[in-house]
């Protein structure tokens, strides 16, 4: 007997449209309205604005710990757009220019990050969950969506983002294969940023590629440059397209790169070069989308200045909100409060009232000489 | 009432609030045409189909995860685990995000989720299949922990876990499966979680136990009978919310207390209702409180050292004896 080859023989695409010198396929190029790109274009625009702004109010103590998404603008946006409000959107720890599409206010995003536990509160009729922090657990829950969905027989589609370093992950496999065995509609963007942290690519995996991990799952991969806004868009729309037609998840491996830190409290220059940087700086997705735009005739003028007002006026809401309720904390660890936290409630009250002037739970909350994690600024409330 | 075993009243349980609400559903491995490693899930393919009796691949952080997104969104799921000691690989699912999404999401998201399946020793099972691992649940807020000892326990327990909208850890055991008892036929009949039971009326000392111990410690009683001691047995069906007032309110008329569990002791469910008894009964009890547990050991294979790793007969009963000696000094 010889040796065989089986079918189906993998193969990975990689799909770019628009590239880092501005040329255009234009026999790729998707017929969006105007009115969608101009949308595409302000959301890239507004999560760089945002970005910026809240790494400066971090260092200002005026929100804790949060990681930039700067250089992944159209990996989120181009794929998030693809949703209908009805899809559901499952995000990690970096979407917040996609979390802003999907609908949450500024103003809901820095009380999140400045600890307030309703900032992790989408509004009851979005189709959001919340920021997941163990890194690939939300992988599963997207498909408890997508099963759910199937279930009821509604069409919802669900998209769930995650990271390069997420594909180590346990959960990733699992959803993956759980995904391609029922056939349910999930979308996987992966961000495929470069870094772990100080982890690079190769460290992370031997694969040639992410998306071909998808293969061995039986479910379609297919790679995209991540900062071309118009490639993830069509590439996340055939996906979603395909998941709403009853024909699966797809996972979608989006290149890109952080051109930030991982987190406030983290220092790339110990781990990668400035020449790495500079060069991804010459693939910003800002540059070539705008000078698209441009081309077209396309480009508001002001919005700079109209998105930094926005984000002025829900800073200023942001902080005009009360320091947090202490007694909230007991809220919400039981769908009713059962009668121990009832007890530690009381107790907890009791003791504010006693002495308003220096709450206790304030005074006691860090050892004096508590060493900060590295980079770490504690928020001044 | 009609008499039926653990097993199959853990099955009408599922049957009945599967018929009720069209949002249950059963998933886990082999749950579906094999009907469960421990049977359990017997006949539930066949009355309710693939989509509400679904068979997993054997990832259980996975299909955990899945339970939990479904559940956010407004199914009831009732995961299986093919013994609870597997859960251990589903642990961060469990503890990170079960158990704190309703929180974190500022109250937004529920997570109406049942995971079950038995735990604890039993027979030669070996040192990675026999845990009690009730005490590393109960640890974790946002979480319900739920052991029932008996048949009526057993059914009236999961058809409220079912309706709960919390994430509950549902526990059985593997040598109570055949156990028989008399189980009421009304399918509204519930057990509300967190309320204990006194199974026996006592004067002298209040025997807190459930599951296997449980009717170890009946028979302790039966037998300490005849010499005058007269045992209180509570057994406190759900740990998480605990049902503290009963077993005061026991301690308080006893004023003595035992406290027996089948696991390794060490931060275990006796360290954690001794010391809620002594907090709060201190000056109304005559002996210290005594633990019994199993030794801090893996569980052994063989038999004969199986047998000794598990609290006897004998030692509760010396436990029992020795605090009853003990008059208030
Ligand atoms: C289960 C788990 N392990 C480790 C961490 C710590 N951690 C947070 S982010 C991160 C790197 C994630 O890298 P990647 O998936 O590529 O996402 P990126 O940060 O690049 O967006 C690590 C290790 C965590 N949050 N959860
Ligand atoms: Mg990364």
């Amino acid at each position: 007997m010889p040796r065989t080859l089986l079918e189906p023989r993998f193969q990975v695409e990689h799909l770019s449209i628009l590239d880092s010198e501005g040329t255009l396929d234009t026999a790729l190029e998707p017929k969006l309205a105007p009115d969608e790109l101009r949308a595409l274009w302000r959301a890239m625009l507004l999560g760089r604005r945002l970005d910026e702004r809240m790494v400066r109010l971090q260092r200002q103590g005026r929100i804790g710990t949060f990681a930039p998404l700067k250089g992944q603008e159209a990996s989120q946006i181009g794929s998030v757009a693809a949703l209908r409000t009805t899809d559901w959107m499952v995000p990690s720890f970096r979407e917040t220019a996609a979390m802003i599409w999907r609908g949450w206010p500024i103003e809901r995003l820095l009380l999140f990050f400045a600890g307030y536990l309703e900032g992790g509160q989408p509004a009851p009729a979005q189709h959001d969950l919340p920021v997941t922090i163990p890194v690939a657990t939300q992988l599963p829950h997207a498909v408890g969506l997508a099963y759910a969905a199937q279930y009821r027989g509604d069409d919802a589609v669900v998209m769930v983002y995650f990271g390069d370093g997420a594909t180590s992950e346990g959960d990733f496999h699992e959803a993956l294969n759980f995904a391609g065995v029922w056939q349910v509609p999930v979308v996987f963007v992966c961000q495929n940023n470069q870094w772990a942290i100080s982890v690079p690519l190769k460290k992370q995996t031997h694969s040639r590629t992410l998306a071909q991990k998808a293969h061995a799952y039986g479910v379609p991969g297919l790679q995209v440059d991540g900062n071309d806004v118009l490639a993830v868009r069509v590439a996340a729309g055939e996906a979603v397209a395909r998941a709403r037609a009853g024909q699966g998840p797809t996972l979608l491996e989006c290149i890109t790169y952080r051109l930030g830190v991982h987190t406030t409290a983290d220092d790339p220059t110990k781990y990668r070069s400035e020449e790495e940087v500079a060069a991804w700086e010459r693939k910003d997705p800002l540059t070539r989308f705008r000078a698209y735009l441009e081309g077209r005739g396309l480009l508001e003028a002001g919005l700079e200045e109209t998105l930094d007002a926005e984000i002025a006026e829900a800073v200023r809401r942001f902080e005009a909100t009360p320091p947090a309720d202490a007694l909230a904390m007991f809220d919400h660890v039981y769908a009713e409060p059962p009668a121990h936290l009832v007890a530690q409630r009381e107790e907890l009250a009791r003791r504010l009232a006693a002495n308003p002037a220096a709450p206790p739970a304030d005074s006691d909350a860090v050892p004096p000489d508590a060493t900060p994690m590295r980079g770490q600024r504690l928020t001044r409330r | 009432m009609a008499v039926l075993t653990y097993r199959e009243a853990l099955n009408l349980a599922l049957r009945e609030e599967m018929r009720r609400d069209p949002r249950v559903f059963v998933i886990g491995e082999e749950v579906g045409l094999y009907e469960g490693a421990y049977k359990v899930t017997q006949g539930l393919l066949k009355e309710f189909g693939a989509q509400r009796v679904v068979d997993t691949p054997i990832a259980e952080s996975g299909f955990t995860g899945v339970g939990i997104g479904a559940a956010m969104v407004g199914l009831r799921p009732v995961v299986e685990m093919m013994t609870f000691n597997f859960a251990l690989v589903a642990v961060d699912q469990i503890v990170n995000t079960a158990a704190k999404i309703h929180y974190m999401s500022g109250g937004q998201y529920r997570v109406p989720l049942v995971i079950r399946g038995p735990g604890g020793p039993a027979a030669q099972l070996g040192a990675q299949h026999s845990q009690s691992m009730e005490s590393y649940f109960y640890h974790v807020p946002g979480l319900k922990v739920v052991r029932p000892t008996t048949p009526m326990d057993a059914k009236g327990l999961l058809k409220a876990a079912i309706r709960d909208d919390n994430p509950v850890i549902f526990i059985e055991s593997e040598t109570l499966y055949n156990v028989k008892g008399e189980v009421p036929e009304d399918p509204e009949f519930l057990i509300p979680l967190g309320r204990a039971i006194v199974r026996r009326e006592g004067t002298d000392v209040t025997l807190v136990a459930y599951m296997g111990m449980m009717y170890r410690a009946m028979e302790v009683a039966e037998e300490l009978a005849p010499e005058g001691i007269s045992i209180e047995l509570v057994d406190p069906r759900t740990l998480r919310p605990m049902d503290a007032e009963t077993i005061i309110g026991s301690v308080r008329k006893t004023h003595r207390a035992v406290v027996v569990e089948a696991g390794a002791g060490f931060a275990g469910m006796g360290s954690e209702i001794a010391s809620f008894i002594t907090e709060r009964a201190f000056d109304d009890l005559d002996a210290p409180v005594e633990r019994v547990t199993g030794a801090n050991a893996p569980m052994p294979y063989a038999r004969n050292l199986e047998r000794l790793k598990t609290p006897s007969k004998e030692k509760i009963a010396a436990a029992v004896r020795r605090v009853c000696g003990t008059n208030g000094g």
